[in-house]
């Protein structure tokens, strides 16, 4: 007897299918969740992160530039991770994700400072998350003024002036009207995968269990794997359908930009389905019984939900919070789907995002199968 | 049609829940072609007996073969060939009858899947309901389906745990005529049942209480082996009579039905003396009487229960 058949597998699928049919509830779940939770989470939830990665763009090094990093920095809202000269890479950071502002200091910009010419600085800052960016460019404003009280000093006394010795002028990318449901929006398709797809497949085998019915499935030559992919198959129907369904609100009654490839939405998408059900079915076939497998769902939905950087900017987490986060796949999806909606990220950039996922889905899917239970024990 | 080939053949098999022990060093040979009955009180280790030998539950202690496959490592194996019917019913209630036989046969990977399916449901009598859901049978329709099922892929060996529960009389002959029409073709029952017309048309018979296995043979040897003495009792005011003969030690069991009582003991002389004043009445009518099969049981189960406390 083979250890894995596709035929066997296809019984399953298509059981399922015909009991997911019937399910009205479920159907019902299905379609209800995303529309109650686009109305919920319509408003703008806000907070106050620190310590945000910057880069700076320069290409000079003089007292007076590193004085205004400095004052940058002394903010608390920043965190100088690069400094470097091309303005490629600078770019680069951004989109990625690995830093959330890129200072470029222009070329000549001292020598027109002390020409008393009031050069401008441009301060970029990746606004998809327009709450985690608001407070800190507002710090910045301040430092116009107070950067450079100290260097400015004797003869160059007059260049402070009332307009400041130099300016900062911003560029929000990605959202540059700084719209939260462009944030929010996005966030929720992952958060509403997330609740529904763990639920519904946490309950799939444990309702086998408390029908009675895996006495049956047990005693004939059904192998786990066979049990846990066809349970799942049909929820990737329901995940797309829920999806539709997203996109069009946030298409029509949010007008969120679509700027990423089409294809690598729904890959995209297919695996973050994935790794929401196989932890769904992986609680499903360690828990006991049908309140146990919701209690497990709730443990593990209530951090994707606060920690993933949905609820609160990533980075203005406690360290321990952003470890917590970097284990969920709801993180790593927001990263994923923000950077293709609003950013327009294309695979290369999507890839930092999309292994951890697909990681996740090896990991958690081998323990299900190994706590599968194969008696009645 | 018995053969020699041992099908299942176990030995000092054990199960344990907690602390209460639900089988107890069971040895177990069934022969091809046996209808082998397996009987036992409430709780007694029935179903638990049946799970370990297909697998569903993991012996404490024990080893020995099914089919020839070895009960620990190759229950996969053996799963194939089984056919096993559970005591309550355990296929998919919100699935109609025809997607539940569906289901059976994609599983066990059948080649003529819709011309089996469509028999089962011509021999069941179900083709007009084919579409009803399962949940929608009434009980005894329920076991009835289950069983069709359990046989659709035509296994080797079949395990019935009370397949005949709460089925109508009509429906139980029918099924064990089929019983004894597969064991004529070499496939082996191994069937639970608390029914007694249905232990007699066992081949062999298997007694267990509290987890032991404590008789085995065939109804016949059952019933010579266990030393019983049954006096049938005919006269008026029989429950009167009972209860005066209940007095007697050497009575052991005293069970009225209809308007006679059947009389059994193991102790031959003391019964005959407990009987002696109603044979010289000239109202009652006293004989001797093969012991039914369900006398021996209930001996069995006293005994056994003696020994254990
Ligand atoms: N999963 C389990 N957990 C704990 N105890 C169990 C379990 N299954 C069975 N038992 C116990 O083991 C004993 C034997 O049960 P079993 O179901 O085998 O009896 P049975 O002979 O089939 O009874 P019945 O004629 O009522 O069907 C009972 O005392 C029962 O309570
Ligand atoms: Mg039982």
């Amino acid at each position: 007897m083979s250890a894995f058949s596709l035929y066997r597998l296809w019984a399953v699928v298509l059981k399922e299918f015909v009991q997911l049919r019937r399910d009205r509830l479920t159907f019902a779940m299905m379609i209800g969740i995303p529309l109650i939770q686009l109305t919920l989470f319509g408003f703008a939830i806000n907070s106050d992160p620190k310590h945000l990665p910057l880069a700076v763009r320069s290409a000079e090094s003089t007292p007076y530039t590193r004085s205004i990093i400095e004052a940058l920095v002394h903010t608390d809202y920043f965190t100088l991770v690069r400094l470097t000269d091309s303005e490629a890479e600078a770019d680069r950071l951004l989109a990625e994700g690995k830093v959330q502002f890129v200072l470029a200091i222009p070329p000549g910009f001292t020598r027109a400072l002390l020409r008393g010419e009031h050069p401008a600085l441009l301060m970029q800052a990746d606004a998809t998350d327009p709450s985690a960016t608001a407070n800190a460019l507002a710090a910045v404003q301040q430092i116009e003024g107070q950067a450079l009280t100290h260097d400015l000093t004797g003869p160059l006394a007059h260049l402070k002036g009332r307009a400041g010795a130099f300016q900062i002028e911003f560029h929000r990318r990605y959202n540059p009207e700084g719209i939260t449901q462009y944030n929010i929006v996005p966030g929720l398709m992952g958060v509403i995968l997330t609740m529904t797809m763990i639920m519904m497949t946490a309950l799939a085998i444990t309702r086998e269990h408390e029908r009675g019915t895996m006495e049956n499935l047990l005693a004939m030559p059904v192998q786990p794997l066979e049990v846990m992919i066809g349970k799942i198959v049909p929820y990737i129907l329901v995940g797309y359908v829920q999806v539709a369904v997203i996109m069009a609100a946030s298409k029509w009654v949010f007008q969120v930009p679509m700027e990423g490839s089409m294809l690598l939405l729904v890959v995209g998408i297919l695996v973050f389905i994935l790794a929401n059900l196989t932890v769904g079915i992986t609680v499903s076939s360690v828990s006991r019984n049908q309140a146990q497998a919701m209690q497990m769902s709730f443990f593990f939905l209530l951090p994707s939900i606060l920690l993933s950087g949905f609820m609160f900017p990533f980075r203005g987490m406690p360290e321990w919070a952003q470890v917590i986060g970097t284990a969920l796949p709801l993180t790593h999806f927001l990263r994923f789907i923000r950077g293709l909606l609003l950013k327009g990220n294309d695979w290369a950039l999507a890839w930092p995002h999309l292994w951890p996922l697909l990681l996740f889905i090896l990991i958690v899917m081998g323990v299900g199968l190994l706590r599968y239970r194969r008696t009645l024990d | 049609m018995t053969g020699q080939e041992a099908i299942i053949d176990v030995r000092g098999l054990s199960k344990s829940f907690g602390d209460k022990v639900a089988v107890n060093q069971v040895n177990l040979k069934v022969h091809k072609g046996d209808i082998f009955g397996f009987l036992g009180p409430n709780g007694s280790g029935k179903t638990t007996t049946i799970r370990l030998l297909c697998g569903l539950l993991t012996p404490d202690a024990g080893e020995g073969q099914c089919l020839g496959l070895d009960v620990l490592a190759e229950s996969r194996r053996i799963k194939r060939q089984v056919g096993y019917m559970t005591q309550r019913f355990s296929f998919y209630e919100d699935l109609t009858i025809r997607e539940n036989l569906d289901f059976v046969a994609r599983v066990y990977g059948m080649s003529g899947r819709k011309a089996a399916v469509d028999e089962a449901l011509h021999q069941l009598g179900l083709e007009q309901r084919q579409h009803q859901l399962a949940g929608d049978l009434s009980g005894g329709w329920k076991q009835r389906l289950a069983l069709s099922a359990c046989m659709l892929h035509q296994p080797k060996l079949l395990l019935l745990d009370e397949p005949t529960a709460g089925v109508d009389p009509q429906a139980r002959r029918d099924f064990w005529d089929e019983i004894h029409r597969l064991s004529g073709r070499g496939i082996t029952v191994l069937v639970s049942t608390h029914y007694m017309d249905e232990a007699e048309r066992c081949n062999r018979l298997g007694y267990i209480a509290y987890g032991h296995l404590v008789g085995e043979g065939s109804p016949q040897s059952l019933v010579e082996e266990s030393g019983l003495v049954t006096w049938l009792v005919d006269g008026p005011d029989i429950h009167r009579v009972a209860d005066e003969l209940r007095q007697f030690p050497a009575a052991e069991q005293v069970v009225p039905f209809g308007n006679r009582l059947y009389v059994s003991g193991t102790d031959e002389k003391a019964l005959g003396q407990a009987l002696r004043p109603l044979m010289q009445q000239a109202a009652f009518h006293v004989e001797r009487t093969e012991p039914r099969l369900e006398d021996v049981f209930i001996r069995l189960m006293n005994t056994s229960r003696e020994e254990r406390w």
